[in-house]
């Protein structure tokens, strides 16, 4: 008997698993104060996996440019960005270890002061002329991201008026389904800003902060010239599909 | 019957590893997912809000909306994205591989961010067909919608249905899944026709606001 849902490809796209909303920050939490006015006061209505959550987009590598994941090179006009050269590294993996390939990563960040090359950023720390701060990466098929940048400074924000977010660089994960579509944020081991900060207090427990901290990997620094940081993910998995649910009414 | 595969990283059973945290997009997130509109330009090809070529298939259709917080303000920084069926209701990922045709010209797929003055988000598309619903039930054409915003914690998805498929909305097990009626209205878009084209125009409300507006239906899926 083979799967139902199994594909010509032999590959499992099944439901996912559900969420667990214990993992993530709630949608209203007044210490990171924009969120009291941006969030639902209703709960979510939890509805069965389709077709359509099942599914998602799927990008294709000629889509993307040589230097995308190159943040050192990719906005560099007449020289090299200043700041601290770093390699950032890792895998991409389901909720049950398995490699989540051809999923689309995509990075952006301020620059080595704080400041981001954005219209809406008025703080006084300079442009750098040579430094733009996106990149973005299909995985590999072991799950396998990497990209190098300009390790990001913290920057000052209107929440509390003396708040500064740590050194982070956002993510972007867009997976194999719908379902798995997730935005986050990275930080970097060690930064004593993580423990003040509103946004990493919204997440609901330590163990969760930790998911979020790259670790230096001295390891795969490059001699004389980046050091490296590994940082892995983990996005929601699919159900084995054995049995399906039985029809409502039925036996 | 296929063997469960175990995880490479344990040899003793499958593991359960917590998925990533989410954590709020931020006011710039359109340095990362539209640099175009963040004020510069380094990709060559950017990812965007138009779904259609000339080769594809299927109704003409542009969907516009706005997003509200709960004082009523337009929330100007928001970031939306849509996945949807081709017109004849078949997604493009080999997930999808009923013996209905595919649209080689139609990816389902399109990121927009609301203008910086007007709110307004904009996507150029084309009206899906229906799609299988769970169970066998067979779902009302809909588009999924997911937002990221400054202030968002974790991305709110929801569906648009159109306004002109009353009947097959009555029988999409999602929208009537929704037990308090007077929500599921907050799903459906309004059919209008501008200068000869076709637009759907739905208003999301991220809570209920000072003008009787209601708070859109968001989906845990």
């Amino acid at each position: 008997m083979s799967d139902p849902r199994a594909t010509a490809s032999g590959r499992d796209y099944g439901d996912f698993t559900q969420r667990d909303t214990a993992l993530h920050p709630a949608a209203y939490t007044p210490g990171y104060k924009t969120s009291v006015l941006r969030s639902p006061r209703n709960a979510l209505i939890s509805t069965l996996n389709t077709l359509s959550e099942r599914t998602g987009p799927v990008f294709r590598a000629d889509e993307l440019g040589p230097l995308d994941n190159d943040l050192i090179l990719n906005f560099a006009k007449e020289g090299l960005p200043i700041g601290e050269r770093v390699v950032v590294h890792g895998f991409v993996r389901d909720e049950f270890g398995r490699p989540v390939r051809n999923a689309l990563v995509e990075v952006w960040q301020a620059n080595a002061g704080g400041r981001y090359r954005h219209r809406n950023d008025k703080y006084i720390a300079p442009i750098d002329p040579n430094f733009g701060g996106c990149g973005r990466m299909l995985t590999d098929e072991n799950g396998y991201y990497v990209y190098r940048t300009i390790k990001p400074g913290p920057y000052p924000w209107r929440n509390r008026i003396n708040d500064w977010r740590p050194s982070h660089i956002h993510y972007s994960l867009s997976g194999d389904g719908w379902a798995q579509r997730l935005i986050t944020q990275m930080y970097f081991e060690g930064d004593p800003l993580i423990a003040q900060c509103p946004i990493i207090k919204t997440m609901p427990s330590e163990e969760q902060v930790r998911g979020l901290i790259a670790l230096q990997d001295p390891g795969n620094n490059i001699a004389l010239d980046s050091r490296c940081y590994r940082f892995d993910i983990t996005l929601r998995g699919r159900r084995m599909t054995y049995f399906e649910p039985a029809k409502q009414g039925d036996k | 019957m296929n063997r469960p595969t175990f995880s490479p990283i344990s040899s003793f059973g499958p593991v359960r590893l917590p998925e990533t945290a989410s954590q709020t997009g931020g006011p710039y997130v359109h340095i990362g997912l539209a640099p175009e509109q963040a004020g510069f330009d380094i990709f060559e090809n950017n990812f965007g809000n138009v779904l259609v070529g000339t080769e594809t298939r299927g109704e003409r259709i542009a969907i516009e909306g706005r997003v509200f917080d709960g004082s009523g303000t337009l929330v100007r920084d928001v970031l939306v994205e849509i996945w949807q069926a081709n017109a004849d209701g078949r997604y493009a990922h080999p997930g999808d591989d009923r013996d209905v045709p595919t649209d080689p010209s139609f990816r389902g797929w399109g990121r927009a961010g609301a203008d910086f003055e007007t709110g307004v988000f904009r996507f150029d598309t084309i009206k899906p067909g229906r799609v299988p619903g769970a169970n066998g039930a067979s779902q009302a054409p809909h588009v999924c919608l997911v937002l990221f915003a400054r202030g968002i914690n974790i991305g709110l998805h929801t569906r648009l249905y159109f306004d002109d498929e009353a009947d097959a909305n009555r029988s999409d097990p999602v929208l009537t899944g929704i037990e308090w009626e007077v929500r599921r209205r907050t799903l459906v878009a309004e059919r209008s026709v501008r200068n000869g084209a076709v637009v759907y125009s739905l208003d999301i409300r991220l809570q209920d606001t000072p003008d009787g507006g209601r708070e859109t239906v968001f989906f845990d899926i």
